[in-house]
């Protein structure tokens, strides 16, 4: 095996597990210090940079980080080992900073004289924004609704997220000073390109919700309703109540938000159903624990057959139930149980069963190419579509996904404009921004706390259910405390505090193999990585997750292979070594944002 | 040293043995010493050996005396007896611990100051009496916690750090342990655990004196160039006998040799020792030619490691004085005041 080039930007960075995953790159740990030591605002700004909501992610994000999580290898016992509570600790950093406005950048008097055309302005859209606002550029950002904030204002119920966390961070985009267009639907995007733009981002979202075709649909329509419209009328203060025995159907997220908001304006007798089994649920494990602790119970393995009514009144639903099947392969499908048809009686369905793209505003004729299944073909680097001025990114993009991945498909969008509209190639991409330095301080001090916290993850309080079911808009989460905070915070491992080893300063001490608490460190013969794997002081659990780090071969013809999985960057390798072969170093990592040229 | 405790997360599947511990259940508390030094290497070689072993640690004693490598049975064992004793007096300590019960596992750490200077008389005698036992010398060729003095196993010739140069001559353990009848002689280097682990191993299961020399640099006074125990030169001059596998008696036999280059020991438990041969017909059961081979090897400048001499019927200082195989802490009044008719008998067969 060749050794590891760690000047390859990508390989320290695949080692800080919770930044590789998160869509926009966010890094984690070096904020997670900063509120360990207090320093909210600054670990705000950090998130700022990457995110743009942390206040809203803070308390939504879908959160890609956390299961990849080292936290979660290392703690004994697979079924305690919880992540760190990254997500949470982000709204820690929102909650507690003080007045950040002066930190934030501002647009320029003198422009550029591009104009860019944003459509929607969601998530993705608003990102785009703030990128290229600061840079001269002219954005101009339409949406239907009359308020920016896309889904994040329509869609998700005000308990999860309090509107006033949401203006503050729209409000520093909208302070940059794009043009708004607010309340104005776009129905032809041939009109927007005849308008001369330099480049035109789509950012509209996947904003139908699908129909469940099925007897009695017609008849009972006036007490069926599809979810997302449904919330959206609920988030515009349209509807205020519903029956008091609601059946949502579906098991993602969007159906956990109709139950609970049921819940909340008049539901007594809710209840989700779902076809799948409990556990293959598309809905977030935390979503559904906060839904069964509401009191509404997820009933699995029903299919839907047949709305009953009674003249146009809806009385219930019939269901079929069913059972899992697996073939051979592993592959599950449902088949009938053979009990018999199951009527549950309601007031109300929600119909949460998913989410699709429409573009019906967007003529086919603009050199946009569209796939088999009508979505338009995008590049997944640069969001770029076959027409070169125009982009697309978020749900609009490739499909339903959430805040963060409109966010990190905003942040691309906004490079290749950028590009684009400075005349260079939108392929060739500009390299991050990395800086690798020791964190050594004296003989065994370090700048960061290399003490392992055995805490178990803290369980962020809510306020008591009989106060959150009486107000739709009144939130359920209340936050860390500072002092719990800090405890949790202390639970991170400083994933991007590197291990950096110099071989010609190694005498094969094995001080380092000795000392390591989980046997990271192997002194051996070179081979192929398959072997060296096998030749590791401890299994290598994770082969797919992290990589081996290789150096040159040593003075007796052996390498030092380290086997990145289960590292928790305690230092005490670089402790014990005589020689000062190994240093803690921290690598910090910002993908490129536009203004950034190769 | 660090001044951390190591954390106690650990690899997940690590694998665990008998007694459902794994490795790291066998350590002890964090090390004092300095980063680098050979004697943690020992302590890590120690905890693997008792891992596979299956030894329960509350059947182990470990004993110590003063110096660098004395401290390091802090280090490892934690759950197993131990008593550090003064200077140079280990042996006595250990081989009285021994009279008083047999049945545990008996560890004895020290270093070449401890065994060769103040202890030298301690070490001959619990050796020459057979006491059944693994002895371990952690040999950096100097006083190492009082800063670096030459010790008796410095070579003449060697320098120190500081620039002086030992005129004295060197006392070799091995030598003396072969001479005074250890019935397993060994020697190793800490910067080689392939072969420390399983020399280790076989040391502990040997039911009687047994004796491990182990070359441990140590990196604050004795690394350098001039010095005969610094880590580039043993490497230089490491001269192996035989590469050894210890094998478990209910494990399967998994390493091959070619026929005609090793050796099968059986071992009195039932394990076996197989000792590939690395240097030609070396035979580690015949003790007068050992003594030679290390004498020449050493006037030619190199250091003898690996099996060099094993007794396949060792003998036990209680099998001498027939002692009672019940520890004596347990042994009752009834076994302890047999009543003036014994004693009366006793008298009676003195006169
Ligand atoms: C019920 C529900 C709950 C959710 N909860 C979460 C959550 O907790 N966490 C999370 O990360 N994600 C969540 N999501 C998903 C998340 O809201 C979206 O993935 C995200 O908002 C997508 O951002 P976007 O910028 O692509 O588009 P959107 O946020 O969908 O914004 C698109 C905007 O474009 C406007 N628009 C569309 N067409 C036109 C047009 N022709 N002319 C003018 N304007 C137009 C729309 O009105 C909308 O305002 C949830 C989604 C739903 C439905
Ligand atoms: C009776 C007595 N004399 C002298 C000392 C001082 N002393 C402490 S350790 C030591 C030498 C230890 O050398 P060694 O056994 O080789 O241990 P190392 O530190 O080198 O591992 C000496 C002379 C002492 N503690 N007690
Ligand atoms: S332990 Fe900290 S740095 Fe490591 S993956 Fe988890 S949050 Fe990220
Ligand atoms: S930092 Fe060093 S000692 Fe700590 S776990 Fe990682 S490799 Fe092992
Ligand atoms: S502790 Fe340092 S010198 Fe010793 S083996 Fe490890 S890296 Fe090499
Ligand atoms: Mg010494």
């Amino acid at each position: 095996m060749p050794p590891t080039n760690i000047k390859d930007p990508n390989y320290f960075h695949k080692v800080v597990d919770c930044q590789w995953a998160c869509p926009a790159h966010t890094p984690v740990p070096e904020y997670i210090r900063l509120i360990a030591a207090g320093r909210y605002s600054d670990a705000y700004m950090i998130n700022w940079h990457s995110n743009v909501f942390p206040g809203v992610l803070g308390r939504t994000c879908d959160r890609p980080c956390e299961p990849a999580c080292r936290r979660g290898r290392v703690e004994e016992g697979a079924k305690t080992a919880q992540p760190v509570a990254i997500c949470r600790l982000k709204r820690v950093a929102a909650d507690n900073k003080s007045d950040i406005r002066d930190r934030l950048p501002v647009a320029p008097a003198q422009k550029n004289g591009k104009r860019i055309a944003l459509i929607g302005a969601g998530p993705a859209s608003l990102t785009v924004a703030r990128d290229l606002l600061p840079l001269g550029y002219t954005c101009v950002l339409y949406d239907q609704d009359p308020g920016a904030g896309g889904m994040m204002r329509t869609q998700i119920p005000k308990f999860r997220l309090p509107e006033a966390v949401l203006d503050e961070e729209v409000n520093y985009i909208l302070g940059l000073q794009p043009e708004l267009r607010l309340g104005q639907r776009v129905s032809s995007l041939k009109a927007i390109v005849d308008e001369g733009y330099d480049a035109i981002f789509v950012g509209c979202g996947a904003p139908r919700g699908r129909e469940l075709e099925m007897p009695g649909r017609k008849e009972a329509a006036a007490n069926i309703h599809i979810g997302i419209d449904w919330l959206a009328s609920v988030s515009f203060g349209h509807t205020t109540k519903i029956g008091k025995r609601v059946i949502v159907l579906g098991g993602g997220n969007t159906a956990m938000d109709c139950c609970r908001t049921s819940r909340r304006l008049g539901g007594d007798e809710v209840k989700v159903v779902v076809r799948s089994g409990f556990e293959e649920m598309k809905a977030s494990p935390w979503e559904k624990e906060d839904a069964m602790n509401e009191g509404i119970p997820i009933l699995n393995f029903l299919v839907p057959k047949e709305f009953r009514h009674d003249n146009g009144t809806l009385t219930g639903v019939v269901f079929e139930k069913v059972k899992a099947e697996y073939d051979a392969k592993g592959r599950r499908s449902l088949v009938a149980s053979g009990e018999p048809d199951v009527h549950i009686e309601c007031d109300d369905v929600l119909v949460a069963v998913g989410q699709e793209n429409a573009f019906p505003w967007i003529e086919r004729d603009l050199g946009i190419e569209f796939d088999r299944w009508d979505m338009p073909k995008v590049s997944a680097t640069t969001m770029q579509s076959t027409n070169p001025k125009i982009f697309f990114g978020g749900d609009a993009a490739f499909g339903p996904k959430n805040i963060i991945w409109a966010v990190a498909h905003g942040h691309e969008a906004a490079v290749s404009i950028d590009l684009h509209c400075s005349g260079n190639n939108v392929n060739v991409r500009p390299s991050p921004l990395t800086n690798l330095s020791s964190q050594k301080m004296g003989i065994h001090e370090w700048s960061y706390d290399n003490g392992i916290s055995p805490d178990n993850r803290y369980k962020v309080p809510h306020a008591p259910p009989e106060v959150t079911l009486k107000d739709v808009r009144l939130e359920v989460e209340l936050g860390f405390d500072v002092k719990q905070a800090f405890l949790e915070a202390e639970r991170c491992l400083n994933c991007d505090v590197q291990t950096v080893f110099e071989g010609p300063k190694c005498i094969e001490c094995d001080a380092c193999v000795d000392i390591c608490p989980m046997d990271c460190i192997t002194f051996t013969p070179n081979g192929p990585e398959r072997e060296l794997r096998q030749q590791l002081t401890a299994p290598s659990t994770h082969p797919e997750t992290q990589d081996l780090y290789l150096s040159e071969a040593l003075k007796t013809g052996r390498v030092m292979v380290k086997d990145e999985d289960l590292c928790l960057h305690c230092g005490l390798c670089a402790e014990r070594c005589p020689t000062g072969a190994w240093d803690m170093q921290k690598f910090l990592f910002n993908t490129a944002k536009a203004g950034c040229h190769v | 040293m660090t001044y951390l405790a190591k954390p106690k997360f650990h690899h997940p599947a690590l694998p665990k043995n008998e007694h459902g511990f794994t490795h790291r259940d066998y350590e002890g508390s964090i090390s004092t010493l300095c980063a680098g030094c050979g004697h943690d290497s020992i302590s890590a070689a120690i905890i693997q050996a008792c891992f596979e072993l299956n030894i329960e640690p509350h059947r182990l004693a470990k004993l110590s005396g003063i110096g660098c490598s004395s401290k390091t049975p802090d280090y490892f064992l934690g759950q197993s007896h131990g008593f550090n004793s003064v200077h140079g007096r280990m042996p006595s300590v250990l081989t009285g611990a021994n009279l008083a019960n047999k049945q545990l596992i008996y560890l004895g750490v020290s270093g070449d100051g401890d065994s060769a200077s103040i202890g030298l008389g301690q070490f001959m005698h619990c050796v020459r009496r057979s006491v059944n036992m693994l002895y371990v010398t952690e040999n950096n060729g100097v006083y190492g916690l009082t800063k670096g003095q030459f010790s008796a196993t410095a070579d003449r010739g060697s320098t120190s750090k500081a620039g002086g140069t030992n005129n004295d001559s060197a006392l070799d353990l091995v030598g003396l342990a072969l001479q005074i009848g250890a019935t397993f002689v060994a020697r190793s280097f800490s910067g080689d655990k392939k072969q420390l682990v399983p020399l280790l191993m076989a040391g502990l299961s040997h039911p009687g004196p047994a004796f491990i020399d182990v070359v441990s640099p140590c990196v604050a006074f004795n690394n350098h160039a001039g010095s005969t125990k610094s880590f580039e030169f043993v490497r230089a001059h490491n001269e192996a006998v035989n590469r050894l596998d210890f094998m478990d008696a209910r494990e399967p036999i998994t390493v091959d040799y070619e026929p005609g280059t090793s050796t099968e020991v059986a071992l009195h438990d039932g394990s076996k020792l197989r000792l590939a041969k690395l240097h030609g017909d070396y035979d580690p059961h015949n003790r007068i030619a050992a003594m030679n081979y290390l004498q020449s090897r050493a006037a030619a400048g190199e250091l003898v490691t690996g099996l060099i001499y094993l007794d396949d019927n060792p003998r036990d200082m209680h099998s001498m004085l027939n002692t009672v195989d019940v520890p004596l802490n347990g042994l009752g009044e009834k076994e302890l005041c047999p009543g003036s008719a014994t004693l009366d008998k006793i008298n009676a067969s003195l006169r």
